[in-house]
């Protein structure tokens, strides 16, 4: 089996998988990274958004030898501690998430947002959510939240 | 109100662990030495099973172990159960055929388990099973209802006419001669789109057996684990409570759909005792769009007889109502007690007679989704009085106006079944029509018009019966178990509390707005109370989530517990302070002598209950830890009154949708934040149905909507911001007087669009048009006019 290497959350990994072996079932089974999930297997829910290099992408849709010697960045690295990222502040702030299943990938996919729209509109938001789906809020609040995480992030 | 009690929008206690990615959904947990399932589905709709070889599969790489409906069989394994029966109108008990988890000579719906493969990983099991070579005697399907009851094909074979039951409810005669005297007799023809929930985590289970005790664990995404643990233990398995444990953590979404006990619990638990290992399994999306019971798929006639002021004299309904190729575990309630019940919608119709056939196809079983029979007959009734104000030249407004149950006639009693017990239709139908500006509609259909767009306006009232259930009444209508809510509620030495329910959060918010009651009660600070749900190794009983029922039963429950704690924690007071218990004042957290200074904190009562110097040893146990059960009165009524205003280009048949009002009677509300979301939520699901949503089989059985590339769901540039409020009337049947928000959204908002949507046609002489409205179809009955 082929060593694949990369950096997850600021650590570096490496280890033996199978070539077919996806991103988001490295991070999963192998570093136990469950904050990543799979919600479909056609690459339209988005549950599994992470950040290669600094942008979002489906980890169900990548092989993890893709990613050999990327920069990865899953929901579990936001955080600063207790201290939560300016945009999961504004989930929890404006009730963005219900069941949280589907959150993680939204999160990622408006950070990344914000890092190429720094001062989005409410409709080039659900513009950008197109390839993350969410049964549970009706987007309102999720909407809502990444406007009020954008502010927060450039404030 | 405290800062964190009853009404106060508390953020959400589970939401650090979903965004941090600490959750604990079923796939995220691991067992040591787990092994891996794959479930080998039927490609076909209806076959004969002639044989299933799995001899070259046993020998792949990584098998530890294939079985088949006849291994099952040979045990003595049971059929799935169906948890409420009906009678038809001739008294016969419905048709309750044999539902095997695994397939034992037919397979009945593409999907149904043929052979569980188990392997070291995943991909071997998957690689094993396209080794098994299945000899199927492919039959015919039964797809159309029609066709179905026609019976040429039988689903299963001792059921004639695929026809389950044959019910009725109301009364015939009366509807009858409230038909004789009609001046107007208003007719429609409905189908109520079949939908697949899509809860967004996948159903996954693992089961481990441990032969040194015979204990069974399994993991499963339930909304309710003791109903899972009595129907698998009791009726299909036999394996006693105290040997059986269902933990269902963190769930990601249900909306109905993992309500039901489904084979694949049954089939990993039992397999578990045959490897020694725990097995897991996750289904793939594509194995949810063909394994997750499906919803709605009513297709109805109805007539609404009016006099000559526009009174609405009597309804009568004939339904054929889709319930798959298996009875599942509510599947039978859904198109019955769940649906004709509520024929009387806010309105005081004297005379209602509904009918409803019910068939088997060679379909995914069909049973509760988000709504579940009052979304059918809120998307009747609304379509029914649209079409009849402008068949009597009464506006849509005023006709409803006239027709309502108004405030001063509570408790009402329905002319099918139900009394309901307080409200107040026609003060949110207001409050919904100034908060929409309905009177500025006509300025604003110019200004559309003047922009080359059709703009259209729609109404939809809606009355549902939630708060299931109260466990009498349910008995008369045929469920079999009582519908009971448990609580415990124990108070730690140091004065924190652990609360034990029930029902299960999957995305409610219970973990808040319960700490939140025990906040109100013991007037301590959330952060002082957890909530546990989802074990019945932690939790005594309970009947789970479903039915916007969490709050309205389990809700009293853990007040309920919480009284009693007070009860036994003023004794103690009284102990100490040496006072009589009956002097004892309890109120924001401190236990006072009344008119006296004297006091304690909650704390220190609970310390004293539990390592005591000074204890009323010989009157009272040491310990502050009660149990309650609550069966609620009557159901609870959640009414009211939701707007949708559109904009359409005739050239395309893209509908926009402008605005969306929703003003809704929830009762007591517990947490604002939370209440709005679950609206939020709901009615985006029913904007879904109205609009996107849609299943769709063909003739042999194949699912063509089998994926997100071709079953729509909403996504965040399909739906408009919404606007939604509360305008609740206080007295429903339970302590707290909560009546229920979770399904609310989804009940009220689908003819509010249709009816918008044809509101804005009807210049176009387009007069009907089916869910889902889609622009294809939208622009194709623009062009048929």
């Amino acid at each position: 089996m082929p060593t694949v290497s990369m950096t997850v959350n600021g650590k570096s990994v490496s280890a033996d998988v199978e070539p077919r072996t996806l991103l988001v079932q490295y991070l999963r089974e192998h570093l136990g990274l469950t904050g990543t999930h799979v919600g479909c297997d056609t690459s339209q829910c988005g549950a599994c958004v992470v950040h290669v290099n600094g942008e979002s992408a489906k980890s169900c849709t990548m092989l993890a030898m893709q990613a050999e010697g990327s920069d990865v960045s899953t929901i579990e690295g936001l955080a600063d501690g207790d201290t939560l990222h300016p945009m999961q502040e504004a989930f929890r702030e404006n009730h963005g998430l219900q069941c949280g299943f589907c959150t993680p990938g939204m999160v990622m996919s408006a950070i990344d947002l914000v890092r190429t729209n720094a001062d989005p509109s409410e409709q080039e938001v659900r513009e950008w959510l197109e390839g993350n789906l969410c049964r549970c809020t009706g987007y309102h609040n999720i909407v809502k939240s990444i406007l009020a995480g954008a502010k927060a992030m450039a404030g | 109100m405290s800062e964190s009690g009853i009404g106060a929008a508390v953020r959400r206690v589970e939401d650090k662990r979903f965004l941090t990615g600490r959750g604990n959904y079923t796939d995220d947990i691991n067992q040591a030495r787990q092994l891996y399932a794959w479930m080998l589905r039927s490609p076909h709709a209806h076959a004969r099973l002639k044989s299933v070889d799995t001899a070259a599969a046993a020998g792949a790489p990584g098998v530890v172990a294939i079985f088949t409906g006849a291994d099952m069989a040979a045990d003595g394994v049971g059929g799935l159960p169906c948890g409420w029966q009906i009678h038809s109108k001739d008294g016969s008990p419905m048709h309750e055929p044999a539902h095997p988890p695994l397939a034992v000579d037919k397979v009945r719906h593409v999907g149904d388990q043929v052979a569980i493969v188990i392997a070291e990983t995943k991909a071997q099991a998957r690689d094993a099973a396209e080794m098994i070579a299945v000899d199927y005697d492919v039959l015919p399907a039964a797809i159309d209802m029609d066709a179905a009851l026609a019976g040429a094909t039988l689903v299963h074979d001792d059921v004639p006419n695929n026809m389950c039951f044959d019910w009725e409810l109301g009364d015939k005669n009366a509807t009858e001669a409230a038909f004789a005297d009609a001046a107007h007799v208003v007719s429609i023809d409905v189908t109520n789109n079949r939908l697949i929930p899509n809860a967004m985590e996948p159903r996954a289970a693992i089961a481990q057996h441990d032969s040194s005790t015979g204990h069974y664990t399994l993991h499963t995404t339930t909304q309710n684990p003791h109903v899972i643990r009595l129907l698998m233990g009791a009726f299909v398995l036999q394996i006693p409570e105290h040997k059986l444990r269902i933990i269902a953590r963190d769930v990601g979404g249900g909306f109905g759909s993992k309500i039901f006990h489904y084979a694949e619990e049954a089939i990993l638990t039992w397999a578990s005792a045959k490897v020694t290992q725990p097995i897991k399994w996750v289904a793939e999306r594509s194995e949810s769009f063909i394994t997750d019971a499906h919803g709605r798929d009513h297709e109805t006639h109805a007539e609404l007889a009016l006099d000559n002021d526009g009174k609405f004299l009597g309804l009568r309904v004939a339904t054929k109502a889709n319930i798959g190729a298996y009875l599942s575990t509510f599947g039978s309630s859904v198109p019955t007690y769940l649906y004709g019940t509520l024929l009387a919608g806010v309105y005081t119709t004297p005379a209602i007679y509904v009918e409803v056939k019910t068939v088997f196809t060679n379909t995914v079983p069909v049973d509760a989704y988000r709504g579940a029979g009052r979304p059918e007959c809120t998307y009747l009734l609304e379509r029914l009085v649209n079409k009849a104000a402008r068949e009597t030249g009464i506006d849509p407004v005023e006709i409803r106006q006239k027709n309502m149950i108004q405030a001063d006639q509570f408790p009402y009693q329905t002319p099918v079944a139900l009394q309901y017990d307080v409200g107040d239709y026609p003060a949110a139908f207001d409050t919904a029509l100034r908060a929409a500006d309905y009177a500025g509609f006509d300025a604003r259909r110019a200004e559309s018009e003047s922009n080359g767009k059709q703009r259209g306006i729609g109404i939809s009232t809606y009355i549902e019966a939630c708060g299931i259930a109260p466990s009498a009444i349910a008995g008369a209508l045929g469920a079999r178990a009582g519908l009971y809510e448990s609580a415990q509620v124990r108070v730690h030495p140091t004065g924190s509390v652990t609360v034990y329910t029930g029902t299960h959060s999957h995305g409610q918010g219970h973990e808040t707005t319960f700490a939140q009651l025990v906040s109100e009660s013991f007037g301590i600070p959330v952060e002082n109370v957890e909530v546990s749900h989802g074990d019945t190794g932690e939790v005594q009983f309970g009947m789970g989530t479903y039915g916007s029922r969490s709050m309205a039963v389990g809700g009293p429950a853990i007040l309920n517990a919480c009284n009693k704690v007070i009860e036994k924690a003023k004794k103690i007071a009284a102990h100490i302070l040496e006072a009589s218990a009956e002097d004892i004042e309890f109120k924001d957290g401190k236990f006072t002598v009344s008119g006296t200074d004297r006091e304690l904190a909650f704390g220190e009562v609970s310390l004293a209950a539990y390592v005591p110097h000074n204890y009323p040893i010989e009157e009272l146990e040491p310990g502050l830890d009660e149990n309650a059960f609550y069966d609620p009165l009557n159901f609870s009524f959640p009414a009211g009154c939701h707007i949708c205003e559109v904009e359409v280009d005739p050239d395309t048949g893209v509908v926009d949708i402008v605005n969306f009002t929703a003003v809704d009677d929830v009762g007591r509300v517990i947490n604002p934040m939370i209440v709005e979301g679950q609206v939020h939520g709901g009615v985006a699901q029913g904007i879904g149905q109205a609009m996107m949503e849609g299943c769709v089989y063909d003739d042999s059985g194949q699912l063509l909507t089998g994926s997100y590339m071709d079953y729509t769901m909403p996504r965040a540039d399909d739906l408009p911001n919404l606007n939604v409020g509360t305008q609740s009337v206080m007295g429903a049947s339970n302590p707290l007087e909560v009546k229920g928000v979770g399904e609310v959204g989804a009940i009220g908002s689908p003819p509010a669009v249709i009816n918008a949507i044809l509101n804005a046609l009807a210049p176009l002489g387009v007069d009907d048009i089916s869910m889902p409205a889609t622009p294809a179809r939208v622009w194709q009955a623009i062009q048929n006019a």
